[in-house]
């Protein structure tokens, strides 16, 4: 009778530590999703405030050119494509905001101090975001590798979490901070 | 913005992470943000008014020396309670790992999670050691920052995933605005710091001081801090011990004007700063910069470029770079002007701007979740997730 007694208290143990885990991993998701949400906010942003840059008329025609292809590119990109055309946004933003007299010459223009701000913003958030994004990715993946979690299929249904990779580099002249 | 900033150590004592969140709560506060600091205080330490007490703070010998912290079932009972009463839009943590407030504070919190972490010293690695145990708790943490790049690897390497690098704040103008004094101007060295800690580097200081001495024959040393005077000359041979000048414990403004005063700041420090705050003051100051080549020094003065670095714990090194420095004023004018250029990433009001990002877009994520969660999520995973929220 005991030994009944004990067992399934084992059980009962098992199953509030397994609960426990899976209200962990749900967490996780839920994480996953709020910073895959904000990254993709970041990245909309940028890609808006480039494209308006780019048909302003502030740039000269062949800066406008490549701004406008590379953020229309990035708007419109499958998912499976997203990394390649965000990443080349950023070559985009390097290659035309490579000097300060650039960004200084469109400070200069009507509105420009906002849009430079702008942009100047989006750039330094968008890493920001995918770290954060990825750092989730991370935490995610780790715990859903563990045996617990595989043997009793406790993430259900949810896709294995990728990380977001891209080239984000921001241009010098938009961004003279450290790190990040 | 509602933000709720958790400070582990005891307001009571003042320290580097405490001045750090008091200047934060005040600058977003002076920007229109609505701001609640938790802290461990005594009951009759007079707090500002932003500063809620989670009660009286415990001596415990945590990474390294004696840190007053706050924990157990009293104080976990006050940070449910400021978490209820708060009902911020991001929760900011100090200090996480710490056995105190911040821990405590994951635990509890739901939402947007901003972290900070401080430290990244070998000591604080037995802490990092503990993750595994803590994961649960840290996991919940949406945006981790570093304070240096240094710091951030120290992360990295012991938790895996990333954090971004935000330095921490400096009020540029109060220090470049400080007026000097004439006493303490005329081919003067400045030390900052405690005087009876060996890690500060006042020792290899001492021991660079007689070739300085030599060479320089009108320089003098001035050291503000605490700590045992007579020990801290003994190394120092008789007839150079009064050109040495003991400041004692200097306020604020005393210490922005002795920045203001000096002809080279130094910085001998030996290990365990994850930042150097005190150069940034000194270069804020218009101070020309000596500095030992610490990973983080190195990384505030800009590789080199906004301040002299010399090889950390070479007290000839030290010595060659001083006279070098105190003898040729056109290096001395260069360094402050790049210095001065080189500090405005550091002011408040950059620093500041980029927290603020960062809890924008942590809170911006959580509530694009909120507003998908109601139509699209079915099943067992959304009903689960509807259980924790009301829990």
């Amino acid at each position: 009778m005991t030994t009944l007694i004990w067992i399934v208290v084992g059980l009962f143990a098992i199953g509030l530590y397994l609960s426990w885990t899976a209200g962990r991993l749900d967490r996780l998701h839920a994480r996953i999703d709020a910073s895959r949400a904000a990254l993709d906010a970041q990245l909309l942003r940028r890609a808006s405030v480039a494209q308006e840059l780019a048909t302003s008329g502030v740039l000269d025609p062949a800066s406008s050119i490549v701004l406008y292809q590379a953020a229309h590119e990035a708007r419109q990109a499958e998912e499976e494509q997203r990394e390649v055309a965000e990443s080349e946004l950023s070559q985009a933003l390097r290659a035309v905001f490579g000097e300060q007299e650039q960004v200084e010459a469109v400070k200069l223009a009507p509105g420009g101090e906002e849009a430079a701000g702008e942009l100047a913003a989006a750039v330094r958030r968008v890493p920001m975001a995918r770290r954060f994004h990825n750092d989730s990715v991370r935490a995610a993946r780790a715990l859903r590798r563990h045996r617990k979690v595989r043997w009793f299929r406790l993430a259900g249904h949810a896709p294995f979490p990728m990380a977001f990779e891209m080239d984000d580099e921001a241009p010098v002249a938009l961004a003279d901070r450290p790190g990040t | 913005m509602k933000v709720g900033i958790v400070c582990p150590y005891s307001w009571d004592v003042p320290g580097g992470v405490q001045f750090h969140i008091r200047d934060l709560a005040e600058h977003l506060i002076g920007l229109g943000h609505e701001v609640s600091v938790l802290a461990p205080a005594d009951d009759d330490t007079p707090l500002p008014p932003y500063v809620v007490s989670a009660g009286r703070a415990v001596p415990v010998p945590y990474n390294g020396s004696v840190a007053r912290l706050s924990f157990g079932f009293l104080s976990a009972a006050r940070v449910r309670k400021w978490l209820h009463d708060g009902a911020f839009d991001v929760v900011h943590i100090h200090e996480p790992a710490a056995p105190s407030l911040g821990l405590l504070t994951c635990w509890a919190a739901q939402g947007p999670i901003v972290a900070t972490f401080h430290t990244s010293t070998a000591r604080s690695r037995v802490m990092l050691a503990a993750y595994p145990i803590l994961q649960p708790a840290l996991e919940k943490i949406s945006a981790r920052i570093a304070v240096s790049e240094y710091a951030r690897r120290t992360l990295v390497e012991h938790l895996g995933g990333d954090a971004v690098t935000i330095p921490n704040g400096v009020d540029v103008d109060f220090f470049a605005k400080a007026e000097p004094k004439e006493e303490w101007q005329g081919e003067t060295l400045g030390f900052i710091g405690r005087i009876d800690e060996p890690r500060k580097g006042l020792p290899v200081l001492m021991r660079a001081l007689p070739r300085i001495f030599a060479e320089r024959p009108g320089a003098r040393l001035l050291v503000a801090g605490r700590g045992d005077e007579k020990e801290a000359v003994a190394s120092l041979p008789e007839e150079l011990r009064s050109r040495v000048e003991f400041l004692g414990m200097v306020s604020d403004e005393d210490k922005a004007r002795l920045l203001r005063s000096v002809d080279v700041y130094v910085a001998p420090n030996t290990g365990g700063e994850s930042f150097g705050i005190i150069l940034v003051e000194a270069m804020s100051a218009g101070a020309p910069v000596l500095a030992s080549d610490l990973d983080a020094f190195a990384q505030v003065l800009d590789q080199g470029a906004a301040g002299d670095l010399f090889a950390n714990e070479d007290a000839d090194a030290l010595a060659d770079a001083a006279v070098r420095l105190l003898g040729d004023a056109s290096r001395r004018a260069g360094l402050s002007e790049r210095g001065t250029a080189h500090v405005r990433r550091f002011d408040w009001s950059t620093v500041a701007a980029d927290i603020l990002a960062v809890y924008e877009t942590v809170t911006d994520g959580a509530n694009a979740v909120a507003a998908e969660d109601v139509g699209e999520r079915s099943g067992l995973r959304a009903r689960a997730r509807a259980r924790m929220g009301r829990e």
